[in-house]
């Protein structure tokens, strides 16, 4: 049974440090969840409801946590490198600089580093898989936001990763590129059965392309089947309801925390600190 | 004169290649704050008697651990910190000029640089820094390029970023005690930015920038030297002119070649259409 086990978390809580003596309000409270080898979940939550601390906290990013991170049996904290090797990650989509000067086949190899057989191949063929085949030579910066996102794409997947994690890679690109994007993820999954985990605010890809869902609002409000959640009008409407109440509490917290002189960045802001 | 001009393609190497990696993490001023702290300890080798350039060394080393290690455990902007850093050892060097009652010509080489007066012993100093320097960028070349490019995704593929900033900070230290005697302490920043930045607008691919770089910068090094000794000029200001000249005509022949281009585009469907 383990073996067919990609991710488990149990128990995982984590709390912002404010200052040495204060602490934010947990942003992930007890959360517990699997995903099986071959799955896609698809995590969906609104902003501030935990989803990139998670990634974190299952990247290594983060260690101070309450509560187990395992990756293939492996705890992510004892492990570290040996884990990081089998997982791609690709983060919330930021644009790169336009006079970045590395080529696209020099960044697809960063994904290489640390690996014995990387070749030229290995490259193209991410590359394909991206559909920028020919693009190698090409400046990362002059590409548009749409191909950039899939240079990282081929970057995570060039080192023949087991596990991918894809943390709202499709936000400032356009409709098209995003439904071409799903396709691809969609692909991935069932021909090279991939685990993926996907975090998105398109509730409509979510269920067409994910076999499993969870919905983080802090704390795990569900985890279960694609077709059980979307298929209950009464989950949905919660769902809706606790989001809205979370967006409601981060705002009184931002005016709190503006009226104790901490602005919000300072309140969420120990993020860098703690990857040190 | 041959010693000057070895000295100078080396430390013009040298810091064309640190400065890529400062320049695209936006710390060109660094290499300014790190100068500055080297002044103080120039300052403390003359008044005690010591080869200043050891002194100079160990400061700026310490200096450049302490603003790092600064920025990573508190709030402070990194460009506060930097300010920080080169108000400090300025104020040093100020301090025990004043005590020593001046330095006179000693100080003042260092200051604007002397490469025609460089001495034996400064000689086999550059050499052996600027040696340590490239060795080991080039043994880390793709880590280093990796964080520059995203610091987190580069944690996530397993390279200790900490470790690495630490050491590719300290690294910048000793690019910047080496070019001391090349340009003075008050010039240094504009050998590590200005071939970079010419680079960058042509350079396709993290490499060949690097090498456009290196070739900007020893030309201007070799340049200014050459012009200084027949013209009798101050070669480290000389050698900063004739970079920030070929910047300049970069800029204008990049410019040209963009109204070329889309001249030539305007032109395309007319000679198109007069084709029978």
């Amino acid at each position: 049974m383990q073996d067919l086990v990609a991710v488990s978390v149990k128990n995982l809580t984590y709390t912002y440090k404010v200052s040495s003596t204060s602490f934010s309000p947990n942003v992930l409270d007890n959360i517990s969840f699997s995903v099986n080898k071959g799955d896609l979940l698809g995590v969906i939550g609104p902003n501030g409801a935990g989803k990139t601390t998670l990634f974190s906290c299952m990247l290594g990013l983060f260690k101070d946590y309450q509560g187990e991170v395992r990756i293939f049996g492996h705890d992510i904290r004892k492990n570290n490198n040996l884990i990081l090797q089998s997982i791609g990650y690709i983060p919330q989509q930021k644009s790169i600089e336009q006079g970045f000067p590395a080529t696209v086949q020099e960044i697809v190899s960063l994904g290489l580093i640390g690996k014995k057989n990387g070749s030229k191949e290995k490259v193209d063929s991410a590359l394909e898989m991206v559909d920028l085949s020919g693009q190698n030579h090409r400046r990362i910066g002059e590409l548009s936001g749409g191909q950039q996102q899939r240079v990282l794409i081929a970057k995570a997947l060039v080192s023949e990763p087991k596990l991918l994690i894809l943390d709202e890679p499709t936000t400032s690109v356009d409709v098209e590129t995003q439904n071409k994007f799903y396709t691809l993820v969609k692909n991935l999954n069932l021909k090279n059965n991939l685990s993926i985990i996907w975090a998105s605010h398109d509730l409509d890809a979510v269920n067409k392309i994910a076999n499993k869902v969870m919905c983080l609002n802090r704390s795990m409000f569900f985890h279960g089947d694609t077709s059980e959640f979307f298929g209950s009008n009464e989950l949905i409407r919660m769902y809706s309801e606790s989001s809205m109440q979370l967006h409601m509490r981060s705002h009184s917290n931002q005016n709190m925390n503006l009226n104790s002189g901490y602005s919000q960045e300072e309140a969420n802001g120990r993020h860098d600190e703690m990857k040190g | 004169m041959q010693r000057a001009l070895l000295s100078g393609v080396v430390v013009a190497v040298t810091c064309s290649v640190v400065g890529l990696f400062l320049v695209l993490r936006r710390q060109s001023l660094f290499g300014d704050a790190l100068s500055h702290a080297a002044f103080g300890g120039i300052a403390v080798g003359l008044f005690t008697n010591t080869y200043p350039i050891w002194t100079a060394l160990l400061v700026s080393v310490l200096a450049s651990l302490g603003v790092t290690k600064l920025r990573q455990s508190t709030k402070i902007p990194p460009d506060a910190a930097v300010a920080v850093m080169l108000s400090s050892g300025l104020a040093m060097g100020i301090v025990l000029i004043g005590l020593a009652g001046g330095f006179n010509l000693d100080l003042e080489s260092f200051l604007f640089g002397s490469i025609l007066l460089i001495s034996m012993q400064d000689q086999l100093m550059i050499l052996m820094l600027s040696t340590v320097v490239l060795l080991i960028i080039f043994k880390l070349y793709k880590q280093l390029m990796y964080i520059t490019f995203n610091e987190d995704q580069a944690r996530v593929s397993g390279i200790n970023v900490t470790r690495l900033n630490y050491l590719f900070i300290g690294l910048a230290s000793l690019a910047v005690i080496s070019s001391l005697r090349l340009v003075g302490v008050l010039l240094i920043s504009s050998l590590i930015v200005i071939p970079n930045i010419t680079a960058m607008m042509f350079g396709k691919g993290f490499k060949k920038t690097a090498m456009i770089s290196i070739l900007i910068a020893v030309s201007s090094v070799l340049g200014g030297i050459v012009t200084s000794y027949f013209m009798n000029l101050a070669p480290g200001g000389t050698i900063v002119i004739l970079s920030i000249a070929i910047l300049l005509g970069s800029i204008g022949a990049k410019s040209l070649l963009q109204k070329i281009r889309i001249r030539n585009l305007a032109n395309e469907p007319e000679s198109l259409l007069k084709t029978p």
